[in-house]
């Protein structure tokens, strides 16, 4: 029988570009280039990988680290820089406390310090630039979002991006230098005064689905699981179709 | 070895029961799906069977509830590295559907599809012999949607994206054929013991 499945239902999505079987299997190492603090909880690293085979916005990877007795703890971080070709990859991790992995970032790594990364994994959260995108993102959630917007600006790309950021304070919103037009910001504890204080709604969505593009958004959703289930219903009650929906949930 | 300066981890226990890679998330329940939890009542949840299959065969909620119940107490691993030790889930083995629907003997593979239209394959192998149930009770209350409720697949000896959630249906084949993730580069079987995380591994 050489019948091919095709589910019952529209799936949620196809994945976006195909991944590389062989990237995908393979340790490299990488050096960290750089640490930048974004605010008290978040610092970027800047990796260098030389064998990198490149990435779009909005893959993630595998990193791993190993102690002397040969215990590896993996953990899955988003790429938070665009693609380029620097043989630099960059990602931002939030320091969680008694985090094992993301715990040796903030108070154990310097440059020069070498870690483990296997990837680009995973093509469904991929952006490659083609369809008007609607970001929305919660605390560290805006990472593989971050590679999205600074792609479509280091390419000058006119398909239309927004980003939808949800941060508990102006200080714990990261890249927030970085913004543009493209973004809105959220604050859930404190916020600049004028600006109101409380979780994303109905009122934010709105707007952004009242102005469809040609051909509708795709949106992209990332963050914690609570977030991205909030977030997601927001979407399909202000009009979103489910299957032009992704979710990227960081647990 | 690639040893991670002043990297030690946490204390290691041994005979741990976690497989290599994997870390206890202790009382935590990780969701991860790639699309938006549907509003899945069990009055609208069917089950379906079908492929090569003497009798294809379609179950509705009081219909699959009145096959004899099985539970499933044990670990479950999830590609992510987190583990889940002493888990106990409800349902009813999946050797009662298939003993309804019949398999024929060239049956070697199935494709996993769930009412989202997410899609996991897997050697029948794997889901026969009291290995797979589908599952709609967890810790003796009912599934929560976000974890796959009203009823999920539940093949709790390979990588935890293969127990598809919201399952609507298995498609009985004779060749093996790749689903969402395994579309995606991941691992076309998922055995967390042997590691088999991506394509490769
Ligand atoms: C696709 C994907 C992309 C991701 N991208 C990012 C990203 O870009 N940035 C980012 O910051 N995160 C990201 N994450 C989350 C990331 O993978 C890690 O989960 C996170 O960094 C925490 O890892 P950790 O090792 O520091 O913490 P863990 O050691 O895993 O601990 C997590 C929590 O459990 C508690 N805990 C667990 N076990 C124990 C124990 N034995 N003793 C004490 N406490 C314990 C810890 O206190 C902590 O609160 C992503 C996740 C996914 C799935």
């Amino acid at each position: 029988m050489t019948e091919t499945f095709t589910p019952p239902t529209r799936f949620a999505v196809p994945g976006r570009i195909a991944v590389s079987n062989q990237t995908a299997a393979v340790w490299q190492s990488a050096t960290i280039t750089e640490i930048r603090r974004e605010t008290p909880h978040a610092s970027t690293v800047r990796l260098a990988v030389p064998a990198w085979a490149g990435h779009l916005p909005g893959q993630h990877l595998m990193l791993r680290l190993t102690a002397e007795d040969g215990y590896a703890a993996q953990r899955h971080y988003s790429i938070a820089s665009a693609p380029d070709d620097s043989g630099h990859i960059e990602l931002t991790l939030d320091h969680v406390e008694g985090g094992e992995v993301s715990g040796w970032f903030h108070t154990v790594a310097r440059p020069g310090d070498r870690v483990e990364v296997r990837g680009p994994v995973s093509g469904f959260f991929a952006w490659p630039g083609d369809r008007p995108a609607l970001l929305i993102g919660a605390g560290s959630g805006v990472v593989p979002l971050m590679s999205m917007v600074r792609h479509h600006r280091a390419h000058g790309l006119d398909v239309p991006l927004r980003l939808l950021v949800s941060a508990r304070s102006p200080q714990e919103l990261i890249y927030a230098r970085e913004y543009g037009a493209e973004t809105t910001p959220v604050f859930t504890r404190s916020a600049p005064e004028g600006v109101p204080v409380g979780r994303m709604a109905a009122a934010h969505v709105a707007p952004l689905l009242a102005e469809q593009p040609n051909g509708g958004w795709e949106a992209y959703v990332c963050g914690s699981n609570g977030f991205a289930e909030h977030a997601s219903r927001l979407l399909v009650e202000a009009g979103q179709p489910v299957d032009r929906i992704r979710i990227e949930r960081f647990g | 070895m690639n040893v991670t300066r002043g990297f030690t981890g946490r204390p290691r226990v041994q005979n741990s029961g976690l497989p290599p890679g994997q870390y206890d998330a202790g009382d935590d329940w990780p969701v991860l799906s790639a699309e938006v939890t549907p509003d899945l009542t069990p009055g609208e949840w069917t089950f379906r069977v079908d492929g090569l299959v003497e009798e294809p065969r379609t179950w509705n909620w009081d219909e699959a509830h009145a096959l004899p119940g099985s539970v499933y107490a044990g670990d479950i691993h999830c590609v992510t590295s987190w583990s889940k030790f002493g888990v106990r889930f409800g349902g009813v083995s999946l050797d009662a559907f298939l003993s309804v629907v019949r398999p024929h003997a060239s049956a070697t593979h199935a494709v996993a599809y769930s009412h989202t239209g997410y899609t996991t394959n897997l050697p029948l192998a794997d889901l026969t012999g009291g290995r797979a149930w589908i599952a709609w009770e967890y810790d003796g209350q009912p599934l929560a949607p976000e974890h796959g409720g009203p009823a999920r697949l539940l093949v709790p000896h390979l990588y935890f994206w293969k127990s598809a959630k919201w399952i609507a249906g298995l498609r009985i084949l004779d060749h093996d054929e790749p689903g969402f993730w395994e579309q995606n580069g991941y691992h076309a079987r998922g055995n967390p013991w042997e590691e088999q995380r991506y394509s490769g591994d």
